[in-house]
Order: C-alpha cells, then sequence, then structure tokens
C-alpha cells in the first residue's frame, strides 16, 4: 500500500546570519519530495542540496523528532509546527502539503526569543521561569512509599495532563502578544494539583509569573490561540488556575518572618 | 524570593484590575439600559417617566448618591484604561518582529479589536456625557428634561448613526470582556465553562438590544 507521491515545492525561508544581523526571507526551489518525509526530512534534503552547491544550510533546531523533546520550533505557513493539530514539526509529515505550494518558514516571534539564526531562538527565558519556582524542594534520601501521600484521580490525571507540555514555546509564537501564560500556567498547575506542590504552591507562581514579566513575555488576553497550536492539547483551564492561584497568593503573601515561629 | 513590580505592576495584577473594573463598567451598563427603558412608559400628568427617575437619581442621599455612583464609576474607567495601556505596552514589546504570515485558528473579531472597541466606547462616553448630563453639544439642551433632551437628540441622524456605532464597539468589547473577565479570575470548570459563553452572548444581546432600540424608536418615530 503505497500512496507516496512526489511533490514540488517552493520554500519562503527566514535566513538570520546570527542574532546581530537583520535577516530576510529566501526563496528555495524543493523539487521531488516525497509525502512519506517528516517536514524535518524535507528541509534535511534540502540543506543537503545546498551543502553541495557550497551555500549554508537553513538552521533550525531539532533533537528527538519523535515529538516529545519540543525543540523543533518552527512557524509553518502561519502556525507553529505547521497546519496540523496536535502535532509538532518533525511530526508533520509532507502528505499535509500539496504538490506547487510554497510553504513560508519563519522563526518563532518574541522579544523573549531572540533569533540566534535562521530558524533558532533562544528559549533559554523559558528555563529561567523554571528555576524561579517550577520544582518542589525535597529532602534526598530514599523514597518515600508512593501510597503514603492519596492523590485523588482526576488530579492525578488533570496533573498529567498539564505535565504533557514539552516547553517548545508554540504558544507564545502563536499569540498575538507573544505571552508565556499558557506554558506558564502548565508548570504551575503540574504541581499545584499534587501534594507535593503544596508547600511552595503560592510562592511558586508569584516567583515565576514574576519571572515571566521579568522575560518581556506579553500578557494574556484570552485568545485561545496558544490552546489551538500547542501539540500536546494543554488547555486554558490552567490559564484560570493559574491566575486563581495567582490571585491567592496576592492575598496572602507574607514577607519573610524575621523571627517567630519557635525558631 | 521575590522579584518584580508587585500585583499592580504584574500582568496578571493589571489583568485582575481590568477584570474588576470591566464588572463594575458591566454592572453599570446594565442598569443604565434598564433605567432607560422608560423611555417607553407613558407620560403621567404631562411629566415623562425618565424625568422623574433622572430626579430620582439627582436627589438619592440628598444628591450625594449620584456623585458617590459617578466618583466609583470614574475610578473604575481609569483604572480599566490605565490596565489596559499598561497591558498594551507590554504586549507590544513583547513581538518587536511580527509574522509574515499569521493564521488565526481561535480567536475572533472581538478578542483582536478589543483595543479599538475600548477606544471608540471611550470617545463615545465623553460625547455621550458633553451631550445628556453636561448638555453642550445641540442646541436646546434642557436641565432635567431627560425624555426631551434624548429624543430630540436622537432625531438628528448622525448622533443617532455614532451611538449606534458605539454600541456594536461595545457590544463586541463585552461579549469577548465577559469571558475573558471570568477566565482571568480563575473562573474556569468543565461543569460550568459552556455557560461562560452563554451569558456573554445573552447580556450582550440584552444590554446592546436595549440601547439600540433607543435611537430607532426615536428616529422611526415610535417615541417622539
Ligand atoms: C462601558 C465601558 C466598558 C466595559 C463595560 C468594559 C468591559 C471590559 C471587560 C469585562 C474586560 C475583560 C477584562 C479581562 O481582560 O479579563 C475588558 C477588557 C479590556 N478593555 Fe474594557 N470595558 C469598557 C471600556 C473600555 C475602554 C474605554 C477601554 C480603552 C480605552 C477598554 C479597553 C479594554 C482592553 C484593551 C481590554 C483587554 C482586552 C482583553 O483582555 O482581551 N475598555 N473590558
Ligand atoms: S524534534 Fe523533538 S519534538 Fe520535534
Amino acid at each position: 500500500m503505497s500512496s507516496e507521491k512526489n511533490l514540488n515545492l517552493k520554500l519562503n525561508v527566514w535566513r538570520q546570519k546570527n542574532a546581530q544581523s537583520e535577516g530576510g526571507f529566501e526563496t528555495y526551489e524543493a523539487p521531488g519530495i516525497s509525502t512519506e518525509m517528516s517536514f524535518l526530512e524535507m528541509l534535511d534534503v534540502v540543506n543537503e542540496d545546498l551543502i553541495t552547491k557550497g551555500a549554508d544550510p537553513i538552521a533550525f533546531d531539532h533533537d528527538c523528532r519523535e515529538g516529545i523533546c519540543g525543540a523543533c520550533s518552527m512557524v509553518i505557513d502561519g502556525r507553529p509546527h505547521g497546519p496540523k493539530e496536535r502535532t509538532t514539526a518533525c511530526q508533520l509529515h509532507m502528505r499535509s502539503f500539496n504538490d506547487g505550494d510554497t510553504i513560508a518558514i519563519e522563526p518563532w516571534r518574541a522579544a523573549a526569543f531572540p533569533v540566534q539564526r535562521d530558524l533558532i531562538v533562544d528559549r533559554a527565558a523559558f528555563d529561567r521561569i523554571i528555576a524561579a519556582g517550577g520544582f518542589i524542594s525535597a529532602p534526598t534520601g530514599s523514597a518515600q512509599d508512593a501510597n503514603s501521600l492519596p492523590v485523588s484521580k482526576q488530579n492525578a490525571d488533570l496533573a498529567m495532563d498539564a505535565a504533557a507540555c514539552i516547553g517548545c514555546g508554540a504558544c507564545v509564537a502563536a499569540c498575538p502578544n507573544a505571552s508565556a501564560m499558557l506554558f506558564v500556567s502548565a508548570k504551575v498547575s503540574q504541581l499545584a494539583l499534587l501534594p507535593q506542590g503544596q508547600p511552595e504552591r503560592y510562592i511558586r507562581v508569584r516567583d515565576m509569573v514574576a519571572q515571566m514579566d521579568a522575560e518581556e513575555f506579553g500578557t494574556c488576553t484570552n485568545h485561545g490561540e496558544c490552546e489551538a497550536a500547542c501539540p500536546k492539547g494543554i488547555s486554558v483551564e490552567n490559564i484560570a488556575r493559574m491566575n486563581r492561584d495567582y490571585l491567592k497568593a496576592s492575598l496572602t503573601y507574607r514577607p519573610e518572618a524575621t523571627g517567630g515561629g519557635a525558631g | 524570593m521575590q522579584t518584580g513590580a508587585g500585583f499592580f505592576g504584574s500582568s496578571i495584577g493589571k489583568k485582575i484590575v481590568m477584570a474588576i473594573t470591566g464588572i463594575m463598567l458591566i454592572g453599570f451598563v446594565v442598569v443604565h439600559m434598564i433605567g432607560n427603558l422608560q423611555l417607553y412608559l407613558p407620560a403621567h400628568d404631562g411629566v415623562y417617566a425618565l424625568d422623574t427617575y433622572g430626579e430620582f437619581l439627582r436627589t438619592l442621599l440628598h444628591g450625594s448618591g449620584i456623585w458617590i455612583a459617578r466618583a466609583s464609576l470614574l475610578a473604575a474607567a481609569g483604572l480599566h484604561v490605565w490596565a489596559a495601556v499598561g497591558l498594551t505596552l507590554m504586549n507590544r514589546a513583547a513581538r518587536p518582529i511580527g509574522y509574515q504570515q499569521q493564521q488565526y485558528d481561535a480567536s475572533t473579531f472581538g478578542s483582536r479589536w478589543m483595543r479599538v472597541s475600548g477606544v471608540v466606547v471611550l470617545a463615545f462616553i465623553i460625547f455621550h456625557l458633553l451631550h445628556l448630563t453636561i448638555g453642550n453639544i445641540l442646541p436646546g439642551f434642557e436641565h432635567g428634561k431627560v425624555f426631551h433632551n434624548v429624543v430630540t437628540g436622537f432625531q438628528v441622524p448622525w448622533v443617532s448613526a455614532f451611538y449606534i456605532i458605539a454600541m456594536v464597539a461595545l457590544s463586541t468589547h463585552i461579549h469577548h470582556g465577559i469571558w475573558s473577565m471570568l477566565q482571568t479570575l480563575g473562573l474556569s470548570h468543565p461543569r460550568y465553562n459552556g455557560l461562560r459563553n452563554g451569558l456573554a452572548t445573552l447580556l450582550t444581546i440584552v444590554v446592546i438590544g436595549g440601547n439600540i432600540s433607543f435611537p430607532i424608536a426615536v428616529l422611526t418615530g415610535f417615541v417622539r
């Protein structure tokens, strides 16, 4: 059973030498592309050709190529990760395109994600948000018996759904405001829903939101584009949960005590 | 660690200010529309119901009621616009270079035009106050004669036209605003999420339907 076909495509790709240079769009021919190829394999083929011609290959991020690492950031025809729902660029296949198509490929666009080269952006801002509070403080030593911490099935499921976030940044790329609130809310929620996350729950949301703002991401105006673009289907319900926790955190915040606490 | 600029300096803090002031403004718009339905009541002994209502509002709590309401609304509107400007500046700065192509899958006309509809509504509020509270837009304004001022006002086609355009802007603004505000305040649950859109649509239709009926009733001569 082979419905394999070959496509002749044109690519309109953002090329930029480094973070300092201007950049602009370049057009490339991509003839004889098999519909069985993934989008990244198609780019590999184009790059082979560029290298043989002595030109610079198109730089793009990729790692796992199986939809779990979140590296393959690119906006394809105006949508992060391309036209297919819940699919990363590496899992997108060329059968989603038609012969003769011109495909536009652009990097994520956000002040917080500066372009390093061509389609590669620096997403360290996400790492700094995680470092600001996206963890739990746990003593080392042997793990305690799992059953000693009851977790309701519903919360376990919701936490797992939030934890499906691979940190690819498509939410930021899709958001008309370049807001990172879907990402941050997923990282806040996966811990807020579990008992291990409770001790630092409210300080965490304050610190992570403060870092998100410091990184100059935009703010959520509830367009919902993030959820539509997310390859893992993270729900905007997480944003509501984060807003709720942030409000509660702001109302109950106490600066660290210098005395008392029988300490 | 506590970094950043505190609640009012933060993105979510400003959003919450926006949502709470938005509730106040929507509350006002609903009550304002219901009060104005008295345009359709017959006159009693030559006194229009709308004039009696105006008198009632002006003398509430020995005349302080209306000033309390005005002060709260001014504060709400001021804070709402302050937060809107702050958030808009953050959002602009967050994407200095845009896309050559961007496809929208979830956002709506209302959500993408919030800033424009907001500015139209702001311009309308100023015009509306000059027209019917201060009374210096049209000749023939008489303080206290609410019915007369409304009817003669709406008989001027461009006044009615601007009013209707402003109401269309307000309808897209509150339709997205109501759902946005519920989300901002963290009110999201699969059990009642469907109701959120229903509430937004219902309130929008009732408020805007009522409001737009006034100039139409005057222009068609149904109320005169
Ligand atoms: C009667 C007048 C108004 C009402 C009832 C109203 C209501 C609302 C509500 C309920 C929200 C949602 C709050 C949230 O973001 O969660 C909102 C958002 C907003 N409003 Fe207003 N508003 C009014 C006037 C204005 C004015 C005069 C402006 C600007 C000049 C404005 C600009 C905005 C903007 C930019 C947003 C945020 C957009 C978003 O979240 O997508 N509004 N408004
Ligand atoms: S390369 Fe890992 S998700 Fe695409």
